[in-house]
Order: structure tokens, then C-alpha cells, then sequence
């Protein structure tokens, strides 16, 4: 949150409030992480007009949740009595799963979801870095399918423990 | 009307026109892709190809979207893909090319994706900011896109004699649609002098060079280029289209300004 912070000067309340009440917004495809922690919340920003705006960023150009995102970003700030709370898309510079936080990772992990590594995501076929069970911690894995329940994870099979689990793709 | 006013009119409409080709593009894809759901060869290409014309889906919507307000008529994306029919849709004629067998697929998807890729990370220059920054959020789409091709480009054409020969005739049927991707034709040719598009012509260094790495893993000898009447950049396009069409605007078509 502290490039929001940086965007409109430290002590505006009201940026403050709305980033409150956003930081517990759940992803709707991935309910243990929340919007913040996959940086898919840029910030808050005020314009000259005085008019507040919650900044989003989809994580791929056609990802279907898009929509969703915005509706329970929306519904959370009406939960809270912000009205005329501006909601924009912004595509530049694009998300990258760096922008996942320390936290995001770690639910990721919990919740059976082998999180990106760190270092600009590079999509690719093969010759990726060993992807770790999020049960039992062994490196020695295998790529099922480059896609899996959502664009932005693949399927993964454990060789150590047999379990199959999902990586959330470097991107 | 004078001089002035003609070219800042010409302008005007050769930017809309460029959002609409790379749209439409995009669009025409992944409606194609689309069909490919359920009948994949396996669950892992079902998964991957419905993915990818996601992919393009979204960039199509963005492209679009950009292309609408560019009009400044009130049409979004939406009205583009549903309410134009074929003689105003502005799509190269390879990405409308009917599926056929995986080995087509294939070799379309990679003449395309490689394509598209190079002009892509050019278009991240280009001074209107909504065109840079779709490319640079789609070039890292688009870069698995190319990836998964040629990885089949070369599985089926160092695979079997049944699988090469599927590729060969694949390759054949699409090359003869590349000439359309790297032309600037008078409509567009304004732009890129003004630094507004990126001049296609030059990516064909780049792209023969990718190209021919990519067919000589796969074992196959680079098809002779082809010129052929239909030219989609003008809206002259294929008996396919139409099709594709009927399938795509058919709510729209049937039940007008429907909503859910």
C-alpha cells in the first residue's frame, strides 16, 4: 500500500478509510488471498477534481474475473458508505505477479497453491525453475497442464508426497 | 476542403482504422480458438487453446474499446463485434482460415502469434498510450502463444511421417496469407509516416529469421510466398468469414440490444 500512499500524499483519511476497507476485498477466483496481496489493487488516487478513484489492473488482458472484481470492490465500498468512489482499469505498467506480497504468497502456499517465484515472470515452455510442493516442500515435480482452473495458474503433480496441486504461474 | 482538413480527416480515420485491424484480428482469432473447446487432442491443448483465445478475446476487447472512442460515433466494443457485418470487418485473412486438423491450427497459430509478437513489442513506442499499453500487457501473453506453437511445430514436423506431412500440407494451406500481414496500404500508410503505427514491413527481417529457425527444427521447407485476391485489411475477405459471423453475432442478430 505504500505506493498508493506515496500517489496522494501520506495523510489523506479518506484514501486511508478506502484502503482499509478494500485490503480485505477476497479475490473471487482465489478467496485465501485477497485483492491487495496480488497487487491487483494499485492504489487510491485523488484527482485535481477532488474526486476519489480505487485503482484496479487485470493480471491477463481476457481474465473473466475482471468483472467481478470490480462489482465486489463496488459492493464493499457501498458496505462501508463510500459513494462516489470512482473505480478505474489501469494496464500500464502491466501486473506481474512480483507485485504479489510476502503475505499473498504465503496464503497462496497455505491454501495449497504453489506460489511464482520472485524475479519478472518469464512464460515459458520449459527449463522453468523447480516448483515446490506446497505440501510437502519437494522440488521434485511435474507440469500437468500449462492451464488449470484460472488462465493465471498451471497444473502441478508432486513426485515425492503423489498429490497434484496448482502453481500460480510466473507472469 | 482544403488540403489541411482532408489530411487531418485521412488521420483521424486511418487511426481508427488501425485499432480496427489489430482488434478485429484479435477477435476473429479467438472465436476460431474457441471452437477448438471440447475437441482438442488432448485436455492439456483443450486447456491451452481455450486459454489463448482468452487471451485474445481480452485484447480484442481493449483494442476495440480504443478503436470506439478513436470513432467517437458512441460505439463500444461490444457494438464493433456485433454490429458490423462482413465487408466492414478489418481481420487479415489468415486468422479467419477455417481450423482444419490440429497440424493447420498449428501452423496458423505460429505464423500468427510470431507475427503478432514482433509487432507487439514495437507497438510499446508507439506515443498513444492506451495502443502502448495493451502491447506491453499482451506481449506477455502473446510470447507463451508463440512459445506453444512452435513447440508443436516441431513435435509434429520431427514426429512421424503422418505428422509431418499433416504439417507441411497445414503450412501450405496458411502461407498464403502472410504477404497481408506485412503491408502498409494507403490507409494505413499516413500513420506510420506520422509515427502513429508501427511500420509492418520492417518486421520481416525479424520474423523470416524466427520463422525459419522455428522450420528448421520442425524439418519443413519454408512454403514459396503467394499473393491472393482477398486482401481483409480492406474488407475484401474469404467465404469463412461470413460464417464465423453468424456464429458470433447470432444473439445480436436474432434478439437486437439483448442484455443479461
Amino acid at each position: 500500500m505504500s505506493a498508493a500512499e506515496r500517489a496522494v500524499g501520506p495523510v489523506d483519511p479518506v484514501v486511508t478509510r478506502i484502503l482499509e476497507v478494500l485490503s480485505v476485498v477476497p479475490d473471487p477466483e482465489i478467496p485465501a488471498v485477497s485483492l491487495a496481496d496480488l497487487g491487483i489493487l494499485r492504489g487510491v488516487e485523488k484527482n485535481p477534481a477532488g474526486d476519489y478513484q480505487a485503482v484496479l489492473t487485470p493480471t491477463y488482458s481476457g481474465c473473466p474475473a475482471t468483472k467481478a472484481i470490480q462489482d465486489s470492490v463496488r459492493a464493499a465500498l457501498d458496505a462501508h458508505g463510500l459513494t462516489r468512489i470512482g473505480i478505474r482499469s489501469r494496464l500500464s505498467p502491466p501486473w506481474t505477479t512480483d507485485w504479489i506480497t510476502d503475505e499473498g504468497r504465503e496464503k497462496l502456499r497455505a491454501y495449497g497453491i504453489s506460489p511464482p517465484e520472485r524475479g519478472v515472470g518469464q512464460p515459458s515452455l520449459r527449463a522453468e525453475s523447480p516448483v515446490s510442493c506446497p505440501r510437502c516442500d519437494s522440488t521434485s515435480t511435474e507440469e500437468i497442464s500449462r492451464f488449470g482452473s484460472t488462465p493465471c495458474k498451471s497444473m502441478w503433480r508432486c513426485l515425492s508426497c503423489l498429490e497434484p496441486f496448482e502453481h500460480f504461474k510466473c507472469h | 476542403m482544403s488540403a489541411l482538413a482532408s489530411s487531418s480527416s485521412d488521420l483521424q480515420k486511418a487511426r481508427f482504422e488501425h485499432a480496427l485491424r489489430l482488434g478485429d484480428d484479435a477477435l476473429i482469432l479467438a472465436q476460431r480458438l474457441g471452437e477448438t473447446c471440447g475437441h482438442a487432442p488432448t485436455l492439456e491443448l483443450d486447456l491451452s487453446f481455450a486459454n489463448v483465445g482468452l487471451d485474445l478475446l481480452g485484447q480484442a476487447t481493449l483494442l476495440l474499446g480504443v478503436a470506439g472512442e478513436i470513432e467517437g460515433q458512441g460505439r463500444d466494443a461490444d457494438a464493433l463485434a456485433y454490429q458490423r457485418d462482413v465487408l466492414a470487418f478489418r481481420n487479415c485473412v489468415l486468422v479467419e482460415q477455417p481450423n482444419g486438423d490440429f497440424a493447420r491450427l498449428i501452423a496458423r497459430q505460429f505464423l500468427f502469434s510470431s507475427w503478432q509478437l514482433a509487432l507487439f513489442q514495437k507497438m510499446e513506442a508507439l506515443p498513444d498510450e492506451r495502443l502502448s499499453a495493451i502491447a506491453a500487457k499482451a506481449v506477455k501473453e502473446v510470447t507463451y502463444h508463440e512459445r506453444l506453437a512452435a513447440s508443436w511445430m516441431a513435435r509434429l514436423g520431427d514426429g512421424t511421417e503422418e505428422s509431418h506431412k499433416r504439417l507441411v500440407d497445414g503450412l501450405a494451406w496458411s502461407f498464403r496469407f502472410v504477404e497481408e500481414l506485412f503491408e502498409v496500404d494507403a490507409t494505413i500508410a499516413p500513420l506510420v509516416a506520422a509515427g502513429e503505427a508501427v511500420d509492418v514491413s520492417k518486421l520481416r527481417p525479424e520474423w523470416d529469421a524466427r520463422v525459419a529457425q522455428v522450420f528448421a527444427e520442425a524439418k519443413v521447407a519454408r512454403p514459396k510466398p503467394m499473393r491472393v485476391v482477398m486482401h481483409g485489411r480492406t474488407g475484401r475477405h474469404g467465404e469463412h468469414l461470413g460464417h464465423i459471423l453468424s456464429e458470433l453475432q447470432f444473439l445480436q442478430r436474432a434478439y437486437p440490444g439483448a442484455t443479461w
